[in-house]
């Protein structure tokens, strides 16, 4: 079936009916994920507790960071590529991402609306939360 | 030793209960002692109970429904006569707390027990066909989905023996569903009865869209997949990203409820409306995955029944993932009242507006389809223009309650209440039906009795619009929905229209029932010899019917869209050429599998274990489920080979019967 | 599919050739699971939205500030990262069929990730006895069930990973043995990209 070729399994680094051979470019890529995966997990601890950030930009920096960690661990743990063997795999984790985005976005913006609007204030809360 | 479980949860107290439970009991030990006495226990366990074949899952399915369907009709029809009478002085013959379970069970029942199995059972007979393939991607998950649901099924229907269920409406909003307000099982009934049954429907999302994706026969390319694969394909798409939502929401809940936590709670900084926003985050996402393979059912359907392609697949198949899409980005508008600021609503009201956008196109689309062909009025046919005129209708409700101001005026009123149920009647509904008639010569080798068929739908058709047009009225007019008992007795004339219109229902359903029995009767008379009693356009008319097990014995090669149309055409108008003998190779199908129906039993037992607060129980459960699926994991043997000659065989005794 | 197929082009539509059939197995079970998966991450992220809501919702109790200890996150990111490591590695054993090797890695991957559960256990354990529980507010609950529905992914994974190394003694390197143990590191994988988002949103964030 030549569809093999031009399809792959997500985690799988060859197409299914290429010989499966333990090769150095196969650690290599696990090596170098874990290298950048460790320096972005340190950074996001730094930005974290450093003082030398602005303090509102960190919330922005620790998200870009935990998408490139992310990013890091789809590239070289899953091999998850934009090759055209990889585009079911690559359709269905973007669809994946729109839905989480939708969700949560959706879900903050709605709340904190609501909350806004038809939550005690505070005080009130405060007051209730006595008895 | 047995938790909160004793003598009182049988609801002595509670005349009507007790005698439809006894109904039930009775009417479900009878079919057991029947099946007994008939010595169908071997049969029923190898051919159907163990079958992991699409095609028996797909029928068990819709078996499900239609008698989900009597027990939801049965809550509906008490509660129109409760309606019908309660004005004034009289208090109707059902006390609030039994009205609330009813009017709870029905909307559970029909959506998560009828309305979605009827839909799965139909992508589950017809999808592997329409692909050219044997299978879906998991045949044994598959059967594991299927008694899943029916587990569901089951505990639903214990609670109407063992305690109660509850009483908290079909999504069972927090305050009320938490503890502090509803202290006993009904809630819990509800839950767990979801949990595991949505479990199941889950491992189906996974299984149809993995099925639709990877398996297709040779040739067939997205652009030539039958429109009906398509809107399968998105519905299963919305179910793997909706479903989680329920899962957690419901789980959350859960937790509130057996430990204690204060994610709903009205103290601790609990939040109702969370519960509210992400039930609907599910909720819209829902009714598009019922609506979205009916929208199929008619597609394929009036292009059959028009001799015609069907007019704009592109644009249907466009507008199919954009109602996909767009479904995630319209929640909002099921809680304009909760109390959002006005650029909230609004964006939530402009979206909701423009997903009908996508819907007209459709209706657009089989309207020219019927335009310049010959449309052949069958009763699928029937039911097909039925929808078109209902479903528009019920559509505009829809747009008007998506423009908040209005909605603030129309929101849980009986306007609100007639709007759903013209778009779940007239559309999931009504293409259950058609699509029960139309693939039903295919599941049985015979068609069904064309007249009381005929009968069935005007009984709807009218019973519909006399039940629910008066809820319009009724709504503008102020009545709520969920009412036990009023006092404008203005009110009353239009409750005793729609009483009336839930009696011709009823007779509707009983058509049929008797078309049912009538057609079993006389099945002879109405045998489908050649597997395409109408003249098919997609793949599953050039099987025989019943297709055998491996549905096709060489897989197909696809040329075209409608690809069994255009093999006809080739054939020059006769059916295609006989394959070769060199052409059948042994072909390897799934084993049966009994890890579905046990595992079902091991969620039964938890589930009603849990319910229950018997810890034991749930441990027993537990590791039951746990033991089946590692016994199915350590098989030696997955698959039983078909050797080439059966194959053949078949085609043979296939042709000589066309022949004669 | 191809490209060509998954995106209708003119190539495609004119001789349609380029779809061969099903796919195989590996590929068909691979993807299923990934779907599984994000099915999955959705769940976790209606468990994420709430988590951000009732983030503020202390009730006059703990907050994350006070209660979360960075010195115990890091280290367990380092665990679980470590095992995801280790899980690539058994995947290039199991793809040369080594199976000493496969034992190995996957003996030290369930060690680091039973490191990670329980440094976890230990620090629910330690709210838990100053009073910080999860009935205390509507923070705690949503942290607790965010975290530990986490906790409890990690642990049916070391429960997996226990079954399918008897799985590779009793049968060996099987195809379909080999299909699951694909499934499982994509599982495991996909619990360290989770992690990522738990240890960034609700402990370094949470910390400030």
């Amino acid at each position: 079936m030549q569809d093999e070729m031009l399809d792959r399994a997500p985690g799988d680094d060859e197409p299914s009916m290429v010989a499966h051979d333990e090769t150095h470019a196969g650690l290599r890529a696990y090596l170098i994920g874990l290298a950048l995966a460790v320096i972005l997990t340190a950074t996001s601890f730094w930005a974290a507790n450093t003082s030398l950030l602005w303090a509102p930009g960190v919330a922005t920096g620790l998200a870009v960071l935990a998408v490139a960690q992310m990013g890091v661990h789809l590239a070289f743990f899953l091999h998850i590529t934009t090759g055209p063997d990889n585009t079911n795999n690559v359709l269905a984790l973007a669809f994946g991402v729109l839905i989480v985005t939708l969700v949560v976005a959706g879900s903050l913006w709605i709340m904190a609306n609501l909350n806004d609007n038809a939550m005690p204030s505070p005080e009130l809360m405060n007051l209730h939360m006595q008895h | 030793m047995l938790g909160k479980l004793s003598w009182d949860a049988i609801p002595i107290h509670e005349p009507i209960d007790m005698i439809v439970s006894a109904v039930m009991i009775v009417a479900v030990v009878g079919i057991l002692l029947w099946l007994t006495w008939k010595q169908l226990w071997p049969y029923l366990w190898r051919e159907w109970l163990t079958s992991v074949d699409h095609k028996r899952i797909g029928v068990m399915y819709c078996v499900l429904a239609l008698v989900m369907l009597l027990r939801g009709f049965a809550d509906a029809i008490m509660m129109r006569s409760q309606q019908a009478i309660a004005a004034g002085g009289d208090l109707g013959y059902l006390p609030p707390e039994h009205y609330n379970q009813i009017f709870s069970a029905h909307g559970t029942i029909m959506i998560f027990f009828v309305a979605m199995t009827f839909v799965i059972g139909l992508m589950n007979f017809v999808v592997p066909l329409q692909l050219g393939v044997r299978d879906v991607a998991f045949p044994t998950l598959n059967s594991v989905s299927l008694w899943l649901t029916a587990s569901g099924v089951l505990l639903t229907n214990i609670s109407l023996v063992i305690g109660n269920f509850a009483r908290t409406g079909w999504l069972a909003y927090p305050p009320l569903s938490e503890l502090a307000f509803s202290p006993d099982v009904g809630v819990d009934y509800y839950l767990w009865s979801l949990q595991i049954s949505g479990v199941g429907t889950l491992l189906t999302g996974i299984n149809f869209v993995t099925t639709i994706l990877k398996l297709r026969a040779p040739g067939m390319s997205y652009t030539r997949m039958p429109i009906f694969c398509w809107t399968s394909l998105a519905a299963n798409l919305l179910i793997v990203a909706a479903f989680p939502i329920l899962t957690a929401t419901f789980a959350m809940l859960l937790l509130d409820r057996y430990l204690g936590f204060h994610f709903f709670t009205t103290d601790a900084g609990g939040n109702a409306m969370m519960y509210v926003n992400l039930i609907w985050a599910w909720g819209h996402p829902e009714v598009y995955i019922l609506i979205l393979p009916m929208f199929g059912v008619f597609s394929e359907i009036i292009s059959t029944f028009s001799g015609k392609a069907l007019f704009g697949y592109r644009s249907m198949v466009a507008a199919t993932m954009a109602i996909c899409v767009l479904s995630f980005i319209v929640w909002l508008h099921h809680f304009f009242t909760m109390g959002a600021g006005a650029n909230v609503n609004a964006f939530f009201g402009v979206m909701t507006m423009i997903i009908a956008v996508p819907t007209g196109v459709k209706v657009f689309n089989w309207l020219f389809t019927m335009y310049g062909g010959r449309v052949h009025f069958t009763v699928p046919v029937l039911w097909t223009l039925g929808f078109m005129v209902t479903f528009v209708i019920g559509g505009m409700t829809g747009v008007l309650l998506a423009v908040p101001p209005a909605d603030f005026l129309l929101h849980n009123s009986l306007f609100l209440v007639a709007h759903f149920h013209n778009v779940a009647i007239g559309g999931v509904l009504f293409g259950a039906l058609a699509g029960y008639t139309y693939w039903f010569p295919k599941a049985f080798g015979f068609t069904l009795h064309e007249g009381w068929g005929k009968a069935a739908f005007w009984c709807w058709l009218i019973g519909f619009y006399l039940a629910f047009m008066p809820l319009y009225a009724l709504g503008l007019m102020g009545m709520t929905r969920r009412v036990q008992h009023y006092d404008d007795l203005h009110w009353q004339p239009w409750l005793l229209v729609a009483e009336a219109g839930a009696v011709l229902i009823l007779i509707g359903i009983a058509c049929l029932v008797v078309q049912l029995i009538v057609s079993i009767r006389t099945r002879e008379q109405r045998r489908d010899i050649t597997g395409d009693p109408w003249d098919g356009r997609t793949l599953e008319w050039s099987t025989a019917s019943p297709p055998p097990v491996w549905n096709f014995a060489v897989l197909p090669q696809v040329e075209s869209e409608d690809a069994y149309w255009n093999m006809k055409r080739k054939a020059g108008g006769q059916r295609p050429a006989q394959l070769a003998a060199t052409a059948y190779k042994p072909i390897e199908m799934p084993l049966n599998s009994a890890t579905g129906f046990i595992t079902a039993f091991f969620a039964v037992i938890t589930g009603f274990a849990l319910i229950w607060h018997i810890w034991w129980m749930v441990m027993l459960g537990v590791l039951g489920a746990f033991g089946t699926m590692l016994v199915f994991a350590w098989r030696d043997e997955e698959e039983a080979e078909i050797p080439a000659e059966k194959l053949a065989h078949f085609d043979r005794a296939h042709r000589a019967e066309m022949a004669r | 599919m191809s490209a060509a197929a998954s995106i209708p082009s003119g190539r495609a539509l004119r001789t349609g050739s380029e779809h061969r059939g099903p796919a195989s197995k590996r590929i068909v079970v691979g993807y299923g699971f990934w779907i599984f998966l994000l099915s999955d991450i959705v769940m976790f992220s209606a468990i994420f939205a709430t988590y951000a809501v009732l983030v503020h919702a202390t009730a006059g109790g703990p907050t994350g500030a006070q209660l979360f200890d960075q010195t115990n996150v890091a280290i367990e990111t380092a665990c679980l990262l470590a095992s995801s490591f280790t899980c690539g590695l058994m995947s290039m054993a199991i793809n040369s069929r080594n199976a000493p090797a496969t034992y190995i890695f996957a003996a030290i991957t369930f060690a680091l990730g039973a490191a990670f559960l329980g440094i976890e256990l230990r620090e629910f354990a330690g709210m838990i006895a100053i009073g910080a529980t999860p009935e205390r507010s509507a923070f705690l609950s949503a942290f607790f069930t965010l975290v530990g529905c986490h906790g409890l992914h990690v642990s049916i994974g070391l429960l997996w990973l226990v079954v399918m190394m008897a799985q590779v003694a009793a049968k060996g390197f099987r195809p379909n043995v080999e299909r699951r143990l694909l499934c499982f590191s994509l599982f495991w994988h996909a619990l360290d990209i989770i992690w990522v988002a738990l240890f960034s949103i609700v402990y370094l964030m949470g910390a400030r």
